[in-house]
């Protein structure tokens, strides 16, 4: 194995809710602690740390835990360590990882995200709302007009592509059909019923074009990946998965601002790393914290052309289980939960490992991506099984 | 929409964006030495980095971009539906403004319609928002 190689050698999640009483760290340590026997590694092996957006004091159900909160729970005696908000979204996280084992920073980092927004919403006195006498930044742009949620903002996008491209309702709903049937072969999923087309047709709308059923919601829960050097492999037990390219970027940072999502920008800049092709991807797990993130990520990273996602995915047979490319294989964020990106990495690594259960895609797949973000941040990561 | 707009913190890049509806004006900064707009505001041109920049009184015409119905009380008495839109100004190339349209029923706006501003005061701020053009 190359030294300048990175690896994704264990995965871990804690237990994940709706308004769970266990605290958001010790939801990180049981996440942790699964990551770890998955690799075969101990916490004196671990010498990084990594995270998104780290501890947010202002925002605690958002992100409450940090990587001092976890270095110091824990006793970890760390080289490197990275967390924060201002990078390119949420898997950028693990992308930084794979950029630090490759310079030799550091040879096993606990990459994670912990979210407790369902919990928090509960607990307001313990974890406060995002409350702002005045707003400021990129936010005064949007709140004074009560756009308050990502779903206005990316409602917005999907409009035009509707007008523009003619995506449908019912096209839409197969991201979310396809999540729900996904969800409920996965034992660990938040969302347990079927849905119909006709409930998701009947279901109250939030912005649209998005229904209640495009929305993900919040969740209570820590995901971890453990990215380790190529030349510390013989150092781990878990089934590693190569990280073989990563990419992410911005165009505008305003949401008001950017003509479409980042992932079109970002899908053009992951092939540019890598001799890999859309054609080589067995399955993809696609950010879904609205439904129609996962369109502009098909036609981003070029399975179909731009404007024709929606018709891509018509239907839903392509993109089931056991389609030409199996999408959102454990739920996604529709169906499994808000794990906030980082549960897109863990489900393609437990597919290209075959520890998918009920859900295994056939055929032992070998190529995978995860990508996180649908606004103007984006982040693609491409996984490989060697 | 019955609760308090959210009101912006007023800082030296942002002052004439959300005070120039007391005059009257929709100011987007703009710069004198290659003619282009940078919104949101910022001391330096991002065309061509120059810092002789300035608000400029545009029309406040312009077209609906794309918008979404809003049908969720985001927050406590916050009445229900209305329309967020981004808005293109006609005469600000590349400027982009979230905002309200006000003054017609929700379905009554499309893609590409005609709008024009109109300032809603609370205390120290106007805030431009648009209603569709006649």
């Amino acid at each position: 194995m190359m030294r300048h190689e990175a690896y994704i050698t264990g995965i871990g999640l804690s237990e994940v809710g709706v308004r769970l009483s266990r605290s958001p760290l010790g939801l990180t340590v049981d996440a942790v602690r699964e990551a770890l026997a998955d690799a075969g590694l101990g916490f004196d092996q671990i010498d990084g740390v990594a995270t998104y957006p780290g501890r947010m004091p202002a925002f605690l159900g958002f992100s409450p835990v940090g990587t001092e909160d976890l270095i110091e729970t824990l006793g970890l005696r760390t080289r490197w360590h990275a967390g924060g908000g201002e990078m390119t979204a949420q898997l950028g996280a693990i992308a930084l990882a794979a950029a630090a084992v490759r310079a030799g920073h550091a040879r096993h980092v606990i990459c994670f995200r912990t979210v407790y927004e369902a919990a928090a919403l509960a607990r307001p006195e313990e974890y406060p709302p995002l409350r702002r006498k005045e707003v400021d930044g990129a936010s005064q742009w949007t709140a004074p007009y009560f756009a308050l949620s990502a779903a206005n903002w990316t409602a917005q996008f999907a409009t035009r592509h509707m007008k523009r491209y003619g995506l449908t309702r019912e096209q839409l709903a197969q991201v979310a059909l396809n999540a729900h049937a996904n969800a409920a072969r996965n034992p660990r999923a938040i969302v347990k019923k079927p849905l119909s087309l006709d409930d998701y047709m009947s279901a109250r709308m939030i912005s649209t074009p998005f229904c209640l059923y495009d929305c993900d919601r919040f969740t209570d829960a820590s995901t971890v990946i453990i990215v380790s050097a190529g030349d510390a492999l013989d150092e781990v037990t878990g089934v590693p998965v190569r990280v073989a390219a990563t990419a992410g970027s911005v165009d505008r940072y305003s949401w008001d601002q950017a003509e479409w999502a980042g992932a079109y920008a970002t899908g053009r800049d992951l092939w540019r790393q890598t001799d890999y092709t859309a054609a080589d991807v067995d399955l993809v797990q696609f950010y879904d914290g609205f439904a129609f993130q996962p369109i502009t990520w098909l036609e981003g990273l070029g399975f179909c052309e731009v404007g024709e996602g929606g018709r891509f995915i018509e239907g839903g047979a392509r993109i089931a289980l056991d389609g030409a490319l199996p999408m959102n294989t454990g739920g996604g964020q529709l169906g499994a939960g808000r794990l906030h990106g980082f549960g897109m990495a863990h489900e393609a690594v437990t597919q290209l490992r075959g520890h998918a259960g009920a859900r295994q895609v056939a055929g032992a797949p070998r190529v995978a991506i995860a990508t996180s973000g649908g606004g103007p941040m984006a982040a693609a990561l491409l996984l490989a099984r060697d | 929409m019955s609760v308090p707009r959210p009101r912006p913190k007023l800082d030296a890049d942002n002052r004439a964006f959300w005070t120039g509806g007391a005059e009257g004006k929709l100011n987007i900064t703009h710069c004198a030495d290659c003619g282009e707009f940078t919104h949101p505001p910022r001391p330096v041109c991002r065309h061509c980095r120059s810092e002789n920049v300035a608000p400029k009184s545009v029309a406040g015409t312009g077209r609906v971009d794309s918008y979404t119905v809003n049908h969720q009380p985001w927050m406590p008495g916050l009445d229900t539906p209305f329309v967020i839109a981004r808005v293109a100004l006609d005469d600000a190339p590349g400027v982009y403004l979230t905002s309200n349209i006000v003054g017609c029923p929700v379905d009554a706006v499309d893609i590409g319609d005609a709008v024009q501003v109109r300032f809603e005061q609370q205390d120290d701020i106007w805030y431009p928002l648009f209603g569709k053009a006649v």
